[in-house]
């Protein structure tokens, strides 16, 4: 399958209605969509991906039940888009290809497969049902700082020769350093790069998603995922906006406009957040400490219920190096320290007080 | 006295097959005497070297002998087996199938295997259902359960390609299962593949909806009393902690959630401990089994 011409230099992918999901609690409303849409439509955004956090079928009670049918949401995102055509995420081993088939009837029309950075042997059938359904595709290589570049670009390769257009260096826990995202990045490219476009998905917990972006464009991506506000698991994806004015500064055409981009955020996104993502404590045990992004909430969740610290089941979580999808082991981990720690260790009554 | 063993034959001498073999070398009710495969193998080298008959023809070689087994426990892939379950059905030969094909009812031996002990074909579901629909069936055989779910992680290295090609398939069939043999109105299955080494020993979660007046002591009761069961052919099967109650809320419709945190370390028998995802698959298949013989020596006796 050949990869898709692109319209400007790179393509900007935003995710405020996937990722910023997770940060919703999984309960964005269709007002907030549709205004969403409508926002990134005018600022000339060209996918925009909307779905549960952990993608197409994700609403569980290990991720967080939807406060509304996710494939409601996609019908009224592709609905209220002009220009602009909308993508949905799809983990193997939580959403189906039912999931999918139903996502590409409410009007998707981008999959983006996402399996952890070794595993992406088992994203070929889903690749193969989105070709059928006549869908875009992108691969997404999660947990990225946990393979070694070359690793990474093997399974990049098989990818590829699944049928995936675009496959993407996915920081989920935020915790790639600079040198090594590029080195990722330039793996990628030599292996796979000239047949398929590289991506590059960041998260802010070291606060190097932007600044990864710049040394991505550089080292040849051509894809790169923004949140408004850094709507995101964790503390937030690099911001769509701050992507548009510094690529812009750099004379690197994306076809956005950034005084628009900046009224999206400010004006359409910023009333809805229940708190602006930011580089707390917890969110920067993740990036220290190697962890899925989506894991915070569900850590402070936990950490309440079992009046033990978020930090500590962070880290330990990094320890165990627990993968996405693998939020049940949060509890576990709770259960265990608070164990451990019983009638001896005080409970941090703040981590309480920060999730009531 | 020594009873009349039921002679039986694996068909797929590959990791799984040559751990059940390994389970089934000292059962007091069946008796393999041969291992097919389509290739020589490792597997078929092992299997002769304990003095069993073996053939690198298959099944065509396995129904061609004059002393035909009357339980053949199928350890290839889904397409494998539906070619062969007609032919095995023909011969009156049982078949239990360790492979996705999922012709024959879907068991678990602690849940519903006596009621399929004399089914030509039975199914043994996925890994993951094996370790979690026992619980499931013990939350709903106390309280009503609307939705079940279950999260089964398992070490990058104990899934092979079938597994890895078939991702789709396992949560189709292990979220079917969890309703129709759990008993859950609802169910949902999500499996997570991690390549953590040292492996990481197989997890599995169980998540059930259940009503806000739930007797909890009873649902614990249930649960120990289950993993009890499931411990007398699967001895690594664990609980990380009590089930764990969460209160009402309103994002689930009013109800309230039990969690089971379970581990499942395999016997060591064949495969790696932390491969309990297919030592309980071959456990469970060799505990049907020998429900099939003993059922089949009963109705001679």
């Amino acid at each position: 399958m050949t990869r898709p011409a692109l319209t400007h230099d790179v393509r900007i992918i935003d995710t405020t209605l996937r990722d910023g999901s997770h940060a919703m609690g999984h309960r964005f409303t269709e007002d907030q969509v549709r205004s969403t849409v409508r926002a990134l439509d005018r600022a000339g955004v060209e996918w925009i991906e909307v779905s549960h956090g952990d993608g197409v079928g994700g609403s569980s009670f290990n991720y967080g039940f939807s406060g509304t049918d996710e494939m409601d949401l996609i019908a009224a995102a592709a609905e209220e888009a002009g220009r602009a055509r909308i993508a949905v995420l799809l983990v193997p081993g939580i959403g189906t290809a039912d999931d999918l088939r139903r996502a590409h009837a409410a009007g998707a029309r981008m999959v983006r497969v996402a399996t952890h950075c070794t595993e992406a042997d088992i994203s070929p059938q889903y690749f193969e049902v989105a070709r059928e359904l006549g869908m875009e595709t992108c691969g997404f290589l999660m947990m990225a700082h946990r393979a070694e570049p070359k690793v990474l670009a093997e399974q990049a390769r098989i990818m590829v020769d699944a049928g995936c257009q675009s496959v993407y260096v996915t920081d989920s826990a935020g915790a790639l350093l600079m040198h090594e995202a590029r080195e990722r990045f330039e793996a990628l490219v030599a292996e796979v790069g000239d047949q398929a476009w590289v991506g590059y998905h960041g998260h802010q917990n070291m606060s190097l998603g932007v600044a990864n972006s710049v040394l991505g464009q550089q080292a040849g991506v051509r894809y790169f995922d923004g949140s408004l506000c850094a709507l995101g698991a964790g503390s937030g994806n690099s911001p769509t906006e701050v992507l548009g004015a510094v690529f812009d500064r750099l004379g690197v055409r994306t076809g956005l406009d950034v005084a628009s981009l900046l009224d999206a955020a400010e004006d359409v996104v910023r009333p809805y957040l229940p708190r602006w993502p930011k580089m707390d404590r917890n969110a920067i045990v993740q990036g220290w400490a190697g962890v899925y992004s989506s894991f915070l909430l569900h850590a402070e969740r936990a950490a309440a219920r079992y009046g033990v610290p978020a930090q500590d089941i962070l880290r330990r979580c990094g320890e165990l190096g627990y993968v996405g999808g693998q939020e049940d082991m949060i509890i576990d981990v709770a259960v265990q320290l608070a164990a451990e720690e019983e009638g001896t260790a005080p409970v941090d009554e703040r981590e309480k007080e920060a999730v009531r | 006295m020594t009873r009349q063993k039921i002679p039986a034959a694996i068909v797929g001498p590959g990791n799984i097959g040559t751990d059940l073999l390994a389970k089934l070398r000292h059962s007091e009710a069946l008796d393999v005497r041969s291992v097919v495969g389509v290739a020589e193998s490792e597997g078929l080298a092992r299997a002769r070297d304990l003095g069993l008959r073996t053939s690198s023809e298959g099944v065509d070689w396995l129904l061609a002998q004059d002393e035909l087994p009357e339980i053949v426990f199928e350890a290839t892939s889904a397409k494998a087996h539906a070619a062969n379950a007609p032919r095995y059905a023909e011969a009156g030969i049982q078949a239990v199938d360790l492979t996705p094909a999922h012709l024959g009812p879907m068991v678990s031996p602690a849940v519903n295997g006596h009621e399929h002990a004399a089914s030509p074909n039975v199914s043994m579901i996925t890994c993951g259902g094996q370790a979690t629909i026992p619980i499931v069936h013990a939350v709903s055989s106390v309280t009503r359960v609307p939705y079940a779910e279950i999260i089964a992680s398992i070490a990058s290295r104990s899934a092979g390609p079938g597994t890895r090609a078939n991702i789709d398939e396992f949560t189709h069939t292990t979220g079917q299962a969890v309703a129709e043999v759990g008993g859950a109105e609802r169910g949902k299955a999500v499996i997570v593949l991690n390549p953590v080494e040292p492996p990481m020993i197989m997890r599995d979660t169980v998540y059930c909806m259940v009503g806000p007046d739930t007797d909890r002591a009873a649902v614990t009761e249930s649960v120990h009393r289950m993993v009890d069961r499931v411990r007398e052919y699967v001895p690594g099967y664990t609980l990380r902690a009590d089930p764990q109650f969460d209160d009402p809320a309103p994002e689930w419709g009013g109800n309230g959630r039990v969690t089971v945190l379970l581990e499942v370390r395999g016997n060591g028998d064949f495969l790696p401990p932390y491969a309990g995802n297919l030592d309980i698959m071959t456990a469970a298949a060799a505990r049907i089994g020998e429900l099939m013989a003993t059922a089949r020596i009963g109705a001679r006796a």
